[in-house]
């Protein structure tokens, strides 16, 4: 046996080396960078001198009540796009469940809006919603109800959006799902069968217990996706009408791109960052926990 | 006749689920070929002369082709880059189990974009690195490198130790087994967070939107901007959406199993 090089030795540094000195680079310098801007007052077009003002930034933005609305919306956008997408994902995945003509076909169509540029999606879902020449309010009319005007509206604009995220993101859940029901045995299913179960039962009591695990993994996937949700809103609405659609990411990006006060802007990503944070926190706790 | 019924609603069902995934996509691309009139006509009209003049305008009067070479420039490196960068890290995630590591590149994953495009927009500006290449590929790549990082270790588990172990003993060093033996097989795993990363990249808006202007600029800002300024001209937008999405559904059609496989891995334990 030869002795092994000194890059052999140290290969479990030297490999990852790059990638780590990447991220750190990257992203953990600029967090940290975050973290240290968010104590200072700077507004990047006022040619004004870095100010550190402690914990001002903190106190100015978390009490605004922009900042607690949108921190509302964000929880709000979320629990209800990711709620419609479990239940409507995983109904569409037991129904795809089985040997059909064109399944290959069906499982296409479902990649398509996952692959579907965000930007462009909401393009096209904001001619859906013209008030005066959409197919939304023409599908009122058709069927007698008032025409609605959707993004246009403070109390119709989240709604409208999580639509578009439903639609864009609910194939996920159901390929996710599909994919997990593909992989379960099929000792239960024959056991519950003799034992005289009805199909509702087995249903209820063997298939939709053994798939729960990869339903979770698929919803917390799309947890931490959905508070991110930054492309479809802003081409859309903006975060408008006035505030109305308006999320911490939303915020975020305005406070730096277009107000450039970093030091504020700096609190609102911080506060977006722990967010998902958390919620990342969540994934592992729940998947060890499913593991065991 | 219960049998029939019940084949028949299961029929019904597939195809309303068909439908209402494919009505958007359908939508879009038979307004890219209506003129403006027939477009804002009330009601929406479902039957049409269909014209071409909207592909013209956007591939004509907008510098779409230069868009399109800066996304495919800017996904290519990006995606290039990081597997340099992350088949080696893969892999020694996957032989020494080094889960923390693991954890750590994910981190990119999980994080939003923005909480490190703000300080990248002060740093890139300071450094004059606004507009170029070089600051759209670095931001990319760390949309790239957790997916290849993801991906790939996954994939290096599946593959049998004792494969380089055997080459090992023959007296080849581990990073000589790593290039000549693992990485011919990883074939299917490198398509997978190939297609995956790159159609990220691709779609990505809001790295772009920061970081690059008029040199740089990608097809969604592109898209984008054609909204802002032509808040009227549907047809051409709907053009512009038709030409931005068609790379990466073409990209799906042929890498179908792959990208299925990608997107769901990691959600569902095998």
């Amino acid at each position: 046996m030869r002795e092994p090089s000194f890059i052999e030795k140290h290969l479990r540094i030297l490999f990852p080396l790059p990638a780590i000195l990447f991220i750190a680079l990257l992203m953990i310098f600029p967090i940290l960078y975050t973290l240290s801007l968010s104590f200072t007052s700077w507004n990047l077009t006022s040619g004004a001198p870095l100010r550190f003002v402690g914990l001002r930034n903190f106190e100015h933005v978390l009490t605004e009540p922009r900042f607690l609305d949108a921190v509302f919306r964000t929880l709000a956008f979320t629990l209800g796009a990711v709620t419609i997408e479990a239940v409507l994902g995983t109904v569409v995945a037991l129904i795809l469940n089985r040997a059909f003509l064109g399944k290959g076909l069906a499982k296409l169509l479902l990649l398509l809006p996952l692959v579907a540029t965000p930007v462009a999606v909401g393009i096209v879902f904001n001619l859906f919603y013209d008030p005066t020449i959409g197919l939304a309010n023409w599908a009122l009319s058709a069927v007698g109800l008032p025409q609605g005007l959707w993004i246009s509206d403070a109390h119709s604009v989240l709604p409208s959006l999580i639509i578009v995220d439903v639609w864009q993101w609910t194939p996920m859940i159901t390929l996710i799902v599909l994919a997990g029901l593909a992989g379960l045995s099929e000792e239960p299913f024959e056991a519950a069968r003799v034992d005289g179960a009805t199909p509702w039962q087995v249903l209820r009591f063997v298939t939709i217990p053994m798939v729960m695990p990869t339903i979770l993994t698929a919803v917390i996937l799309r947890l931490i996706d959905a508070l991110k949700t930054f492309d479809i809103i802003f081409a859309m609405t903006g975060g408008g009408p006035g505030y109305a659609s308006e999320t911490l990411n939303i915020m975020g990006f305005k406070y730096s791109f277009e107000y450039f006060r970093m030091g504020q802007a700096s609190v609102i990503l911080i506060a977006l960052f722990f967010f998902v944070l958390l919620c990342s926190l969540g994934i592992m706790k729940l998947r060890t926990a499913s593991e065991n | 006749m219960k049998k029939v019924i019940h084949e028949a609603l299961f029929y019904l069902a597939v195809i309303v689920i068909s439908l209402v995934v494919l009505f958007p996509f359908l939508w879009m691309l038979s307004s890219s070929f209506k003129t403006q009139t027939d477009i804002i006509a009330w009601p929406p009209k479902f039957i049409f002369d269909p014209t071409l003049q909207n592909y013209a305008k956007v591939f004509g009067e907008q510098d779409f082709l230069k868009y399109f070479i800066n996304s495919t420039v800017v996904g290519g490196l990006a995606v290039g880059l990081s597997l340099v960068l992350g088949l080696p890290a893969a892999y020694s995630i996957s032989r020494f189990t080094q889960k923390k590591l693991a954890l750590f590149i994910l981190l990119a994953r999980l994080m939003p974009g923005i909480s490190f495009l703000m300080p990248w927009y002060i740093i890139f500006s300071r450094l004059g690195l606004m507009d170029t290449y070089v600051a759209l590929v670095l931001s990319h790549m760390l949309i790239a490198l957790p997916i290849v990082v993801w991906i790939m270790s996954s994939y290096f588990n599946s593959i049998p130790v004792e494969l380089e172990e055997s080459a090992m003993v023959d007296g080849a060093t581990r990073q000589y087994a790593f290039w000549a033996i693992i990485l011919p097989m990883s074939g299917p795993g490198i398509i997978t967070s190939v297609t995956l990363s790159f159609i990220f990249s691709w779609n990505n808006f809001m790295f772009s939107q920061v970081l690059s202007m008029e040199k740089t600029k990608t097809l969604p800002i592109a898209v984008y901007n054609f909204v802002s300024y032509a808040e009227v001209d549907w047809g051409g937008v709907m053009a512009a959406a038709v030409a931005i999405m068609a790379p990466a559904i073409v990209l799906t059609m042929i890498f179908q199993k792959f990208v299925v496989k990608g997107l769901t891995m990691g959600a569902v334990k095998g």
